[in-house]
């Protein structure tokens, strides 16, 4: 690291991300390419979780997965505790990739149903050379309140809330700086949403994890989030903190998401 | 307007062929003609399998134990089974979850809403065609004629859970079965999808079983609402009344566990263990109570 260590984790300047779309894509030449993300400029500072809500299309999933570089940006600078990871290769990301870990939204198709629970916190320890890896995953089914038998299971064993704890459990067995969760709760009912949310807030916590929280809805972001990005079409409409976000909304369409969501709540102003 | 509900359910019992694992337990429901009725409760209570039940399209490894599904005062369950699929076909219609799923990829729009006009009720295609437009219309899509020869990838997922509630709505049924049928749509698009079901339902008259998981869409859209648990109906209610104070513990554990952006300390309450126990005990006392009077 060139940079004394400072209290911004993640930082974004002017990026951009286009793909080509291949469905317009005449026969001859190269196709046109769609712009899923127009100049956004942010800063994740250290310990912090920041929520990114947008409808579907406005990006979010995109903007996550260049944060942890499953995409490469097209333009601008993504910064990760001082290192350009813009334009890193494969090489030079790997040892950076155990810092920045994911969970995904679907733990049934992002969890191998032919291996055991043990086995799929366990793979990427090893991969990333991990000693002690037994203790290290039984610990980290501990950390997200599953018991330790539960490593002899299939994920098809196990109900909703019970394989994202797993997903969970994966990603801080790593001992990461950084976890992006992109709608994670929103396969789940109700209830296990609830738990969920209130593991990761205590992880976030115990572990001193900074997080990025991708979500459609904004009640759930509220709870679990300081800061709030609205990504609208590829383009941040809004940053403020949680509380002057549902206070005063600023953006048209923050205001247009907030008013279509339906509380449950007779007196709620919604028709 | 008659007072007799138009959609009666009493002790309707569904179990798994085989091992007979209860899926429904004596299951009691009404839904006056022209009034909306929520079905909540979390995955795997039986929600969806109270519509199913009703359409006679169960899965197979599913049979109805005993009870009556009373439609307009005449009992499903007695009739031979052409003659169910027949009045089951002229008096309700299904508006399904995933529009994408629902519509066949390979078909124009045109023929997917005319074909059910047509074949199961005998109208001539022009006339069926004519209703089609007309319906388009009533569901505010633009250009009709356009959107009768798309196919469904041409069109967003808001535009086909309209066609979906225009085919519906189509024949005239006098109960819809709706099933999340906004779940897979954004919230902005999803309060259009809602307004828009509740302008139709009124203005039809229809009487429609809502499913869904979401508390704050049944506060919207329906008049009374029944919980689920494990197949079980543990509470039915107004919404008026249900919202003020929800009579059960489970009900109450829920309604905490609902997202509500407006209480973020107040909302998102993880359901207690002590009502997750005492609401499986309540299940279990039913199951062997019902063996004691076998």
């Amino acid at each position: 690291m060139s940079e004394p260590p400072s209290d911004v984790l993640y930082g974004v300047e002017h990026l951009h991300l286009s793909l080509p779309d291949l469905t317009r894509k005449p026969l001859l030449g190269p196709a046109p390419r769609i712009h899923i993300l127009n100049d956004l400029s942010f800063t994740i500072r250290r310990g912090e979780v920041m929520g990114i809500v947008g409808g579907s299309g406005s990006g979010k999933s995109t903007l996550g997965r260049a944060l942890v570089r499953l995409l490469e940006p097209t333009g601008g600078h993504v910064r990760f505790d001082g290192t350009d990871i813009t334009h890193l290769g494969e090489g030079e990301l790997r040892p950076l990739r155990r810092r920045f870990q994911m969970i995904f939204q679907d733990p049934m198709s992002s969890l191998n149903p032919r291996r055991t629970v043990g086995a799929i916190i366990e793979a990427p320890l090893a991969l990333h050379g991990f000693d002690d890896i037994a203790r290290r995953s039984a610990e980290a089914l501990d950390q997200v309140g599953l018991p330790r038998s539960f490593a002899r299971r299939f994920p098809h064993e196990l109900s909703g809330g019970q394989r994202q704890r797993v997903g969970i459990a994966r990603a801080i067995a790593m001992r990461p700086d950084f976890i992006l969760a992109d709608e994670i709760v929103s396969g789940l009912d109700v209830s296990s949403q609830a738990q969920v949310l209130n593991l990761l807030e205590g992880l976030v916590k115990d572990l001193g994890l900074t997080l990025a929280f991708i979500s459609h809805d904004l009640s759930v972001i509220r709870r679990l989030c300081q800061r709030i990005l609205v990504l609208h079409r590829g383009v941040i409409v809004e940053e403020a903190p949680s509380d002057q976000l549902f206070a005063a909304p600023q953006a048209e369409y923050t205001k247009e998401l907030l008013a279509a969501i339906p509380l449950p709540d007779l007196d709620q102003v919604w028709a | 307007m008659t007072d007799r509900p138009f959609l009666e359910i009493s002790q309707l019992t569904a179990r798994l062929k085989g091992s007979g694992t209860p899926l429904l337990r004596s299951v009691d429901l009404a839904v006056p003609a022209g009034s909306v009725h929520g079905l909540v409760g979390e995955s795997g209570a039986g929600k969806s399998m109270i519509g199913k039940a009703i359409l006679g399209i169960l899965p197979r490894s599913v049979e109805v134990a005993t009870g009556a599904i009373r439609l307009d005062g005449t009992d499903l369950q007695s009739l031979p089974p052409a003659e169910r699929r027949t009045r089951v076909g002229a008096l309700t219609a299904l508006i399904p979850q995933d529009p994408l799923t629902a519509l066949n990829p390979s078909r124009r729009i045109g023929p997917q809403i005319t074909d059910r006009l047509v074949d199961i009720l005998g109208w001539d295609r022009a006339r069926a065609v004519d209703r089609a437009r007309q319906l388009l219309a009533e569901v505010q899509l633009p250009d009709p004629d356009r959107i009768l020869r798309s196919y469904p990838h041409e069109l967003s997922g808001g535009q086909r859970q309209r066609i979906l509630i225009a085919a519906a709505f189509a024949a005239e049924p006098r109960l819809i079965i709706a099933d999340e049928p906004t779940t897979a749509l954004d919230v902005t698009v999803q309060k259009q999808i809602l307004r828009l079901i509740r302008e139709m339902q009124e203005r039809h008259g229809t009487a429609m079983l809502f499913v869904t998981h979401d508390l704050g869409v049944v506060s919207k859209v329906c008049q009374s609402l029944s919980v689920l648990y494990a197949g079980k109906i543990v509470e039915s209610a107004r919404v008026e009344d249900f919202f003020r104070a929800p009579a059960h513990t489970y009900s109450r554990a829920l309604l905490a566990a609902s997202p509500r952006y407006t209480d973020p300390h107040g909302s998102l309450m993880p359901v207690p263990d002590e009502v997750m126990q005492a609401v499986r005990a309540e299940v279990a006392a039913f199951d062997e109570g019902r063996a004691a009077h076998v």
